[in-house]
């Protein structure tokens, strides 16, 4: 046999990726069940933390079905009856590719001692690609009381600290909204005392405009909506609540 | 060593001083990252931290045994005009199996890793050892020149990352073995040294493993 002639250098070549084609179709589809599973993990833990609830990966799952009571879609600042896909599987990738009134989008919410919260993805772009986070907000409608930020390849040191509790420490107690209407939180360079403000990342300007911009960009569409629920769950609350946003804005 | 020489030969023991020497010179006077410097690109790069510098390590250790031992077994077989194509997908299947793996069972440990499990494709050891050895040895002692060589690699890997995470974030393995009281902001003295965080320490760390090596083994000094 002549392993050089052109014929069995083609059959060769055939033979081999054929071989190799069917050898990792077997493997990337018999691991695929247990890739999925950890990022739908990982995206519990995720959501989860933004609740102030820390759980490793595998306690994940459990502690989800615990805190996270509903999960209803969104679609123009109302609720759709019977979303074609369910919350959870809701790609924040897709929705935010289109205008914020034609997204749906998740709303997940969660009752955590005796509290209720609602948690909001968000997904924009930062320097080198996508971020993304949750952010939770308390029963009021519009006190944040958590956020966590993911991103794909920020600048380490620099907009990767967006994911660390340096700058998401933050959030909790920043407010979207005044007078019943939305305001959003802006990423500032130096003083950010006030509740519409967060101080940014020095060197990573682009990341903390990119966080800035996706945060307006995913919750004001939501705001509307969690400002009359809680205010026709809790009337009383909302009444408290009005009345601070109108301290605050004095 | 050329395909009929290897073929012909009596049978020799699976662990005869020449097979071990396979395994052991590229931890000791052949080693793939210091002396022949090869696949320094992704020891600069994943260093930082034990964990994924022992995972990459023992990722390239299994993908260099098995491209070795695969090639080797084919060895007969290859198109000589083809042959750099067949080494690239042996070497491309083995790594995207790993990724795949890695993804499913450690998946913390491959987002850290991200694009350099892909990278072991273009790693030079890899293509190095098979054309230079399993192209042309039986498939045993190609199989123990790939591990041998990919455990030269990690163990380099392994001793850089020790020192920079021991350095630069004062753990290993991601336990703190600095103590904490030791810090300036507990009111002690020390602080990381944030420099061996960043990759062009790595090249020093290594440098400096490359000279004490050298200081050691004598004959390895070149003119």
């Amino acid at each position: 046999m002549n392993v050089n002639s052109n014929s069995y250098t083609y059959l060769f070549s055939v033979i081999m990726v054929v071989l190799v084609a069917v050898m990792l179709s077997v493997a990337a589809l018999s691991l695929k069940p247990a890739q999925d599973a950890n990022i739908e993990l990982e995206k519990k833990q995720e959501i989860l933390k933004s609740l102030g609830v820390e759980v490793s990966r595998e306690e994940a799952g459990g502690a989800f079905d615990e805190f996270i009571k509903e999960q209803i879609v969104l679609k123009g600042g109302q609720p759709v009856a019977n979303p074609e896909v369910p919350a959870f599987a809701i790609s924040m990738a897709d929705a935010v590719a289109k205008p914020s009134d034609q997204r749906e989008v998740p709303l997940f919410i969660a009752e955590r001692d005796g509290q209720t919260f609602y948690i909001i993805p968000v997904r924009g772009k930062g320097l080198w690609g996508p971020i993304w986070g949750y952010v939770s907000i308390s029963s009021d409608g519009y006190t944040v009381t958590g956020a966590t930020f993911g991103h794909k390849g920020e600048t380490p040191g620099l907009g990767a600290e967006i994911s660390t509790p340096v700058f998401t420490d933050q959030f909790p107690g920043k407010k979207l909204a005044v007078n019943g209407a939305y305001q959003g939180i802006a990423v500032r360079k130096g003083d950010a005392s006030g509740d519409h403000q967060v101080d940014g990342i020095s060197g990573g300007t682009i990341t903390s405009v990119g966080v800035e911009n996706m945060l307006n960009d995913c919750l004001q569409p939501y705001i509307a909506y969690l400002l009359s629920r809680s205010a026709s769950s809790a009337p009383a609350e909302a009444a408290a609540a009005t009345s601070d946003t109108l301290i605050s804005a004095l | 060593m050329s395909q009929t020489t290897t073929k012909s030969e009596p049978k020799e023991a699976l662990f005869s001083k020449k097979n071990v020497k396979l395994l052991s010179d590229p931890l000791n006077g052949s080693n793939p990252v210091t002396v022949q410097v090869l696949g320094i690109c992704s020891s600069l790069a994943i260093t930082v931290k034990l964990e994924p510098a022992i995972v990459m390590g023992v990722s390239v250790l299994v993908v260099t045994a098995f491209a070795n031992l695969i090639t080797s077994l084919m060895r007969n077989l290859i198109p000589n005009r083809i042959r750099i194509i067949v080494q690239l997908v042996v070497v491309a299947a083995l790594v995207i199996v790993v990724d795949q793996i890695l993804k499913a069972y450690v998946y913390d440990v491959s987002k850290q890793l991200s694009v350099f499990v892909g990278l072991i494709i273009t790693n030079c050891i890899l293509m190095g050892r098979i054309e230079a050895f399993a192209l042309a040895n039986t498939p045993w002692k190609s199989f123990l020149d790939g591990i041998g060589n990919g455990a030269g690699y990690a163990a380099v890997l392994i001793i850089v990352a020790f020192i920079r995470e021991l350095l630069g974030s004062g753990q290993l393995y991601g336990y703190q073995v600095v103590p904490e009281s030791w810090y300036i902001h507990n009111g002690g003295w020390y602080s990381n040294n944030g420099m061996m965080l960043l990759p062009p320490m790595a090249l020093i760390v290594l440098a400096v493993l490359i000279w004490v090596q050298r200081a050691k083994f004598r004959q390895l000094i070149e003119d």
